[in-house]
């Protein structure tokens, strides 16, 4: 392709990515000014820090929490995916009720799970009502809410893929699966999920890169009891004023996706792109 | 003799349309059976029923004498060649030859399955290509991974869905004498489907034509060719002039400048057009009638110019008198 034509674009990734990644870099490589911002001289100290086992832990968690995100993401995405993909008539129904979502904001969903999550929320009420606990649940406030408000508002980018990859599937190889005796299940193995696999891979990275760097869920459903990666950046450029340390978890942590990124496109690159 | 698949007044409806209409059939074990027919003629909707993969909505499907109604696919001791080939893309052509031996016929020892698998690749001369993936074939090598993987299965009956239509002509002729070799050597019944009357008339033992989900004709070849129950058999076998409402082929229509002297009935016509096909000529002719024949002439015959003023006649057993 000819320069011109792709200059338009080369110049929207300069703005909206070399340039902010720029300046993160250079900032995680200052010092920090008392009242927030950057001083010279130029450190390593931001970087070093990260090893202190309190940040390293939060990290760790974090990438623990996306992980199960993302598994229960597959777990539950892929069935949903094939149920829609075989709905027939309604599969357009369905998939619009999957993306139904996304026309309210993120945070006002994240709040509409603490209404229904809190000790006086409408779950604890209508099970203390109804006598099967004495005691409200502590639905809220912990890793499990967590884990629920990500999985709940990363589910559909799960799906979509998936269902994208299933449904270009042709239905050819399922008769000849059957045909050449395997039984429904030994098809769904065998011929269905393999075949799937770009699409669960795609789903999975669409969920957890973004899993990784959540900060609402975490702040609103995990409370202050849970500080997950996002949380200690937004921490750093906020109540801590110690903006070279959050650009510099901020960096780490686009790093490692890109190097999850760059093993998978590895591994994957002929089924992937 | 008991035949080996029987169809019994099997019907396929749609709301609004019957695919399928009232058709039996009864195969002979062995035989190489061919259903013919125009797109849309219920063919592969037959098949479909026979392999399970629809239910017909009334009649009975019987293999040896016991109905397949209600067994699935996999339950079925038959086995299809898909028009697409439907070859697992993320499998070897090890792993699509052997995926029914595992699942169909339970086999797990892998020493067994290398053995079969080589055997049946073998029998389809793709010896050494049992590890490529099928996106690494050509056209004809997966037409024959497909075979391989539902010969192996050693099928009471093989399902092949226009096997040949994907392929280019030169392939397509060259496949076609290959699958009827193979299937003389090893004595598979073959139900090939095919809208190719040429296909069907080389092929086929005996050959059945479908016209809009009925079955208008069972024979060999030859009694479908020469003595077709209907006009629209008459007409999808081969070309046909209708003269007074009576069939004649063109290679059975003859062209002459004088009268004919073996006392033929003739019919006087003014030639139109000569067409020239490599082994032979095409010769339109306007009958005062106004209807136009066609004759194939051979090209050692004297030549027919447009304008000739001709005598077109024919043997009085080549005409076919077929209700409309």
């Amino acid at each position: 392709m000819s320069r011109a034509y792709t200059a338009p674009a080369a110049l929207t990734m300069a703005i909206l990515f070399v340039v902010p990644m720029g300046i993160i870099a250079v900032y995680s490589l200052l010092s920090r000014g008392t009242y927030g911002g950057v001083l010279p001289p130029l450190t390593l100290e931001s970087y070093t820090r990260l090893f202190d086992p309190l940040y390293a832990g939060i990290l760790w968690r974090s990438a623990v929490v996306a992980t199960i995100a993302t598994v229960i993401c597959l777990v539950a995405g892929f069935p949903l995916a094939l149920f829609i993909a075989r709905a027939g008539r309604w599969k357009n129904l369905y998939l619009a009720l999957v993306i139904l979502p996304f026309w309210t904001s993120f945070l006002v969903r994240t709040y509409a799970w603490m209404f229904l999550l809190r000790d006086t929320g409408l779950i604890n009420t209508i099970l203390l009502s109804a006598g099967v606990i004495r005691e409200p649940l502590p639905l809220l406030y912990n890793y499990g809410a967590v884990l629920v408000g990500l999985v709940y508002g990363y589910l559909p980018f799960m799906v979509l893929p998936v269902y994208a990859t299933l449904e270009r599937m042709d239905k050819n190889l399922l008769e000849a699966a059957a045909d050449l005796g395997a039984k429904p299940a030994a098809t769904l193995w065998r011929v269905v999920i393999p075949l799937c696999k770009p699409g669960l891979v795609a789903g999975s990275v669409l969920v957890f890169i973004p899993c990784l760097g959540a900060y609402l869920t975490p702040d609103l459903l995990g409370g202050g009891k849970t500080i997950l990666a996002g949380t200690l950046v937004q921490n750093q450029f906020t109540n801590a004023r110690d903006w070279p340390f959050g650009a510099a978890v901020s960096l780490v942590l686009m790093v490692i996706v890109m190097l999850l990124l760059t093993a998978l496109v590895r591994r994957e690159g002929e089924t992937l792109l | 003799m008991q035949s080996l698949l029987e169809l019994a007044q099997i019907s396929k409806e749609y709301p609004g349309h019957k695919a399928v209409d009232r058709v039996s059939l009864a195969i002979g074990h062995g035989e190489f059976f061919c259903l013919l027919g125009p797109s849309g003629c219920g063919k592969t909707t037959t098949l479909r029923m026979i392999a399970g993969f629809e239910q017909p909505t009334a009649g009975d499907v019987k293999l040896r004498g016991v109905s397949l109604i209600g067994r699935a696919p996999y339950e079925r001791d038959v086995s299809t060649v898909f028009q697409n080939y439907a070859l697992f893309p993320h499998l070897t052509v090890r792993g699509n030859v052997e995926f029914g031996l595992r699942h169909k016929r339970r086999m797990r020892n892998s020493a067994d399955l290398n053995q079969r698998v080589d055997a049946a690749l073998e029998l389809v001369q793709l010896t050494g290509k049992a590890s490529r993936l099928p996106a690494q074939l050509s056209g004809g090598e997966r037409q024959r991974v497909a075979l391989a993987r539902s010969l192996i299965l050693e099928p009471e009956v093989l399902l092949l869905d226009e096997p040949l239509s994907a392929l280019d002509p030169n392939l397509r002729k060259q496949m076609r004498a290959e699958l009827k070799a193979l299937q003389r050597r090893i004595g598979v019944t073959f139900l090939f489907i095919t809208h190719d009357q040429e296909e069907a008339l080389t092929l086929s033992d005996r050959l059945a034509v479908m016209n809009g989900g009925r079955l208008e004709q069972v024979g060999t070849p030859q009694q479908v060719y020469l003595e077709p129950a209907t006009r629209f058999v008459a007409g999808f076998l081969g070309a046909m002039n209708w003269v007074n409402g009576c069939g004649v082929r063109p290679e059975a229509t003859r062209l002459s400048h004088q009268l004919p002297a073996n006392g033929c009935r003739s019919l006087p016509a003014v030639v139109r057009a000569s067409t020239f096909l490599g082994n032979c000529l095409h010769v339109e002719s306007d009958l005062a009638s106004g209807e136009c024949v066609v004759a194939e002439v051979s090209r050692f015959d004297v030549p027919f110019q447009p304008g000739d003023a001709v005598h077109v006649w024919w043997q009085p057993q080549d005409q076919l008198d077929l209700p409309a």
